[in-house]
């Protein structure tokens, strides 16, 4: 039941923002919704723990099954491991926030909160559903939303922009309906085909089906999650994207990549998953090199953010294909930790963008004195992004290499050596912007008469380091929550 | 023959009646009341469809001319429900002056044509087969050429007949060959056999079939006939003429060309990555909607060829589903165009620029009909496209698969342009607000009804399932 609110909280939100009658009521609907969607997944965090903790070692908890479509096998399947528990609180946080950061949104508010919405119970339903049916219907719900909210409220090239991403992301989805066609009709669960991944997982399928449809699965779920060549509509899409659409689509959406690679590809093929990670090793590893590379070369602020994000998000896959616990474990905490504090970098940059009306790094400097409590949170967010110890970044970053190091042959060695090396990079362009931005002094007059935060401002930003701090500080209880649904993946 | 047995032909003789109706109120009424024939149309039209769901039996007349069973009779239900939001549709177009006098006219033909349309499925000889499809297309022909003072439609009406005649020559040529090889024209004793006459027979009774259903290399009439038909006759065209001739393609394939499976779907393979990607590729190029539509219309019976491959009863049922899916958003889409048109006369992509924000309502419809068009979840033409793939995926086509779910990508770029002429684009002269008409209202209602329903409501599907594997 409680699963089945988190879809449907959202959904009765979208429906009474239609009848909301002025832009305040929008919001305050909006918000209100959203408040209770992060009061309830807070509350599955703790029910699934006490679940845990009450010696409760299924793979996965809370299953319900609602019969659909009979004649193909289909049914709302819907249940929750520790990783999907992580997810869904991760978005909520998102979600809560995107909302205040869009606070100052007037233009077509009404049709701009429910497209918000309508992408998060998207988001909502795929982390819940463990139908492959289900799961693609509430993946693509999740893309399409973004090219209205894109293209309608973005700014720069953002037609293009939105029809670049849209259509990747469903070339993306393309070759996932093959990939799961592929996995439905390869598989026999008492004389019948199944989209169940828990069905599916018990089986094993022949080498020569999982060396076709795991790179297609694989690779669809890569789109949406950087893998290079794939990620060229990353930066684009959220440099054009308005500020709470980059949060949830860097924050959130592109996680959908990693949790589908893992939950999908990889648990259901494992076989194929060994025998050809190392083609996608070196693509990822390339996400994440040529990601932080790249970012030298930005000087706005949102590109600057989005390149980092593919360099982050290559890291989630980097450690997903290292096939073992460790490195699994770090890759899901470095998206939950790349969740928070992508978001709150573009809840910033949005911030300041309201005020400076430029996202150019050189136009803006000395930002410490004028906004001090803005620039705060950059630094914060800045040096979770470069890993500094006790913050969300480092606890991903350490355990997806140390998992790493675990294989002993020189390729994984070599790899994971320059995946590390992306680290130094990630420090370099850290410094630079945060010093550029906020250190020196002030460049622009007008840059003194700033209005100080706003409370919604406030509460959007310190709600997201709080989660960043969190994970920095007691890592333990998360990396255990999510080790513990491993076992199940792995094994 | 028996009152039950005559019973049977139910569907045909409601329309019989309806058109009897007609033709008494158009001798009856006077110039004035016109109008009310409209609403005695759409109303007995209306009680015809819902009649049709009374459950139905199986069974041959005419010693085996006529077949009806419940799929059959499902079919018919589906292009039924088609035909009414037609008429539905029809309403403000056919009130103008000039128009007004000839409205019987419209829904004479109309109904003639579905009449045809109604033979056509439940043929079960040659001969029935082919009055049907004449009686199909002789009065479309005449509807296109209707408003006969502008050149477009008069060339729309001659090129329609001069294809048609065409396409149904060849269609004879190909039976005559069948009829050469097997010395037979009942459905029930037509057993085919592997040999070069019959093949080639097929290939030519193919591609009169493939006429009507737009397959490339035989879609050339298409854009034109669309064009400059009067906006109701080409939804028309695009829809029930169309999803007859699958429906009757897909009947004849799985039972009188079952024994030369592979030959039919060699073919079916190269034609159907031929349609879509053609169609798709012309698609993105139009700017008059629609020559868009007609496209598009092109690249979705590509699409519905997949299920038809397949050769199964999931893939008979996908098609059936699919069909009836894009019944509804087709005629949802061309209902937005029709509304456009009748109060602007506008119909270019170009045209729509700004059109919600004076125009909410109208554009949110052609959204969700576009979308399901496109097949994005959860509408309607989400489920239909996705069944069609697994059908393909059963049959073991990966390569087909794959390039179809590519050609949804294409698919998807092209009537996002639409959406974003109509959400995004800015126009110093939008579409001015359009004073709605009822019966276009409930069209459209239904139609998207039709779109946001059909998916989630699981039975729906169950059903024709059931039914396919039965038949």
């Amino acid at each position: 039941m409680l699963l089945i609110a988190l879809i449907l909280v959202p959904t009765l939100t979208a429906l009474a923002i239609v009848f909301a009658k002025n832009s305040k009521q929008v919001k305050v609907m909006a918000a209100a919704g959203m408040s209770i969607q992060l009061v309830q997944s807070l509350y599955l965090l703790y029910v699934f723990l006490a679940e845990r903790a009450s010696g409760n070692t299924e793979p996965v908890v809370f299953y319900q099954r609602f019969p659909w479509y009979n004649s193909l096998n289909i049914s709302f399947d819907i249940g929750v491991d520790g990783i999907s528990v992580a997810m869904i609180v991760l978005t909520a946080i998102v979600i809560f926030t995107g909302i205040f950061a869009s606070w100052e949104v007037e233009d077509q508010y009404k049709e701009f909160f429910i497209s918000l919405i309508v992408l998060a119970t998207g988001v909502f339903g795929f982390f819940i559903s463990l139908d492959l049916f289900v799961m693609f219907l509430f993946f693509e719900l999740a893309v399409i939303p973004m090219y209205l909210l894109i293209g309608i409220w973005g700014s720069g090239k953002k037609e293009y922009s939105a029809m670049k991403l849209t259509l990747m992301l469903m070339a993306g989805s393309a070759l996932l309906v093959v990939g799961i066609l592929g996995i439905y009709f390869n598989s026999d669960s008492n004389g019948h085909h199944s989209f169940n991944i828990l069905e599916l997982a018990g089986q094993t399928f022949s080498m020569n089906m999982q060396r076709i449809f795991f790179p297609l699965t694989f690779i669809g779920f890569g789109v949406i999650g950087a893998l290079f060549p794939f990620h060229t509509w990353s930066p684009d899409g959220h440099s054009s994207a308005p500020t709470a659409v980059s949060m949830l689509h860097a924050g959130v959406l592109m996680k959908l990549g990693g949790y589908g690679c893992l939950k999908v590809a990889i648990w259901l093929m494992p076989q194929a998953a060994n025998e050809l990670a190392w083609i996608f090793l070196i693509l990822t590893s390339i996400s994440v090199i040529y990601g932080a590379l790249g970012v030298i070369a930005q000087t706005d602020l949102k590109y600057i953010n989005a390149y980092s994000s593919v360099s982050h998000c290559g890291l989630v896959l980097f450690g997903l294909l290292m096939l073992n616990k460790t490195a699994t474990t770090g890759a899901v905490i470095q998206m939950i930790s790349h969740g928070l504090m992508t978001a709150l970098f573009f809840a910033l940059i949005g911030m300041l963008y309201s005020r400076t009306h430029t996202r150019i790094v050189h136009e803006m400097g000395g930002l410490m004195k004028v906004l001090p409590f803005l620039s705060v949170c950059y630094v914060l967010a800045g040096l979770a992004s470069l890993g500094l110890p006790g913050l969300s970044g480092f606890v991903a970053e350490m355990t997806i290499f140390v998992g790493a190091f675990q294989h002993p042959d020189w390729f994984h060695r070599f790899i994971t050596i320059v995946a590390v090396s992306s680290i130094v990079v990630t420090a370099v362009y850290i410094l630079r912007v945060v010093g550029a931005l906020l250190m020196g002094p002030v460049k622009n007059d007008d840059h003194t008469k700033f209005h100080p935060a706003t409370w919604y401002e406030k509460l959007a930003t310190v709600t997201l380091i709080a989660g960043i701090v969190i994970i920095g500080i007691a890592p333990l209880w998360l990396s255990d929550m999510i080790m513990d649904s491993l076992s199940a993946i792995l094994d | 023959m028996t009152w039950s047995e005559l019973l049977l032909m139910r569907h045909e003789w409601a329309l019989i009646g309806l058109a009897l109706v007609l033709i008494m109120l158009e001798i009856g009424i006077s110039d004035e009341q016109k109008n009310r024939i409209h609403v005695v149309a759409c109303l007995l039209m209306a009680a015809i469809t819902l009649f049709g769901f009374w459950p139905a039996e199986s069974g041959k007349i005419f010693g085996g001319m006529y077949i009806t069973d419940p799929l059959r009779v499902l079919m018919k239900n589906i292009l039924n429900a088609g035909v009414l939001i037609i008429f539905l549709q029809s309403s403000v177009w056919l009130g103008k002056a000039g128009m007004k006098n000839r409205m019987t006219e419209f829904y004479l033909l109309l109904v003639s044509s579905l009449i045809g349309v109604n033979y056509l499925i439940s043929a079960g000889h040659f001969l029935m087969f082919y009055i049907g499809l004449e009686l199909l297309t002789i009065p479309i022909a005449a509807l296109a050429a209707y408003e006969q003072y502008q050149s477009k439609s008069a060339e729309a009406g001659i090129k329609l007949i001069l294809s048609s005649a065409f396409s149904s020559a060849i269609l004879l040529f190909g039976l005559s060959m069948l009829y050469g090889a097997i010395g037979n024209l009942y459905f029930t004793d037509f057993s085919l056999t592997d040999s070069l006459l019959t093949i080639l027979g097929f290939i030519f009774f193919f591609s009169g079939l493939a006429f009507k259903i737009s397959i490339v290399p035989f879609h050339l009439w298409t854009a034109d006939v669309y064009e400059g038909s009067p906006t109701n006759v080409t939804s028309y065209l695009s829809v029930i003429s169309k999803g007859s001739a699958v429906f009757v393609l897909v009947i004849l394939l799985f039972t009188l060309f079952r024994t030369i499976q592979p030959v039919w779907q060699a073919v079916l393979y190269a034609t159907a990555i031929l349609t879509m990607t053609i169609g798709n590729l012309f698609a993105i190029r139009q700017q008059n909607l629609k020559r868009f539509l007609a496209f598009s219309s092109i690249a979705q019976a590509g699409f519905i060829l997949l299920g038809v491959i397949h050769g199964g009863s999931l893939g008979m049922a996908s098609v059936v589903y699919f069909v009836l899916v894009y019944v509804f958003s087709n005629l949802a889409a061309f209902g937005v165009v029709q509304a456009v048109e009748q109060a602007t006369g506008k119909l270019n992509i170009d045209d729509y620029n700004g059109f919600y924000n004076t125009n909410p309502r109208l554009s949110l419809t052609m959204m969700l009909a576009l979308f399901s068009l496109a097949g994005i979840p959860p509408l309607a033409g989400f489920f239909g496209k996705f069944f069609l793939f697994t059908a393909v995926a059963e049959s073991g086509f990966y390569t087909l698969l794959l390039i179809a779910v590519l050609n949804t990508v294409i698919a998807l770029y092209y009537y996002l342009l639409v959406v974003k002429a109509m959400f995004i684009n800015k126009s110093e002269l939008p579409v001015p607000v359009i004073a709605s008409d009822g019966a276009m209202r409930i069209s459209l209602l239904l139609a998207v009804t039709g779109i946001l329903v059909l998916g989630f409501y699981s039975p729906v599907f169950d059903y024709i399932n059931e039914l396919c594997k039965t038949f």
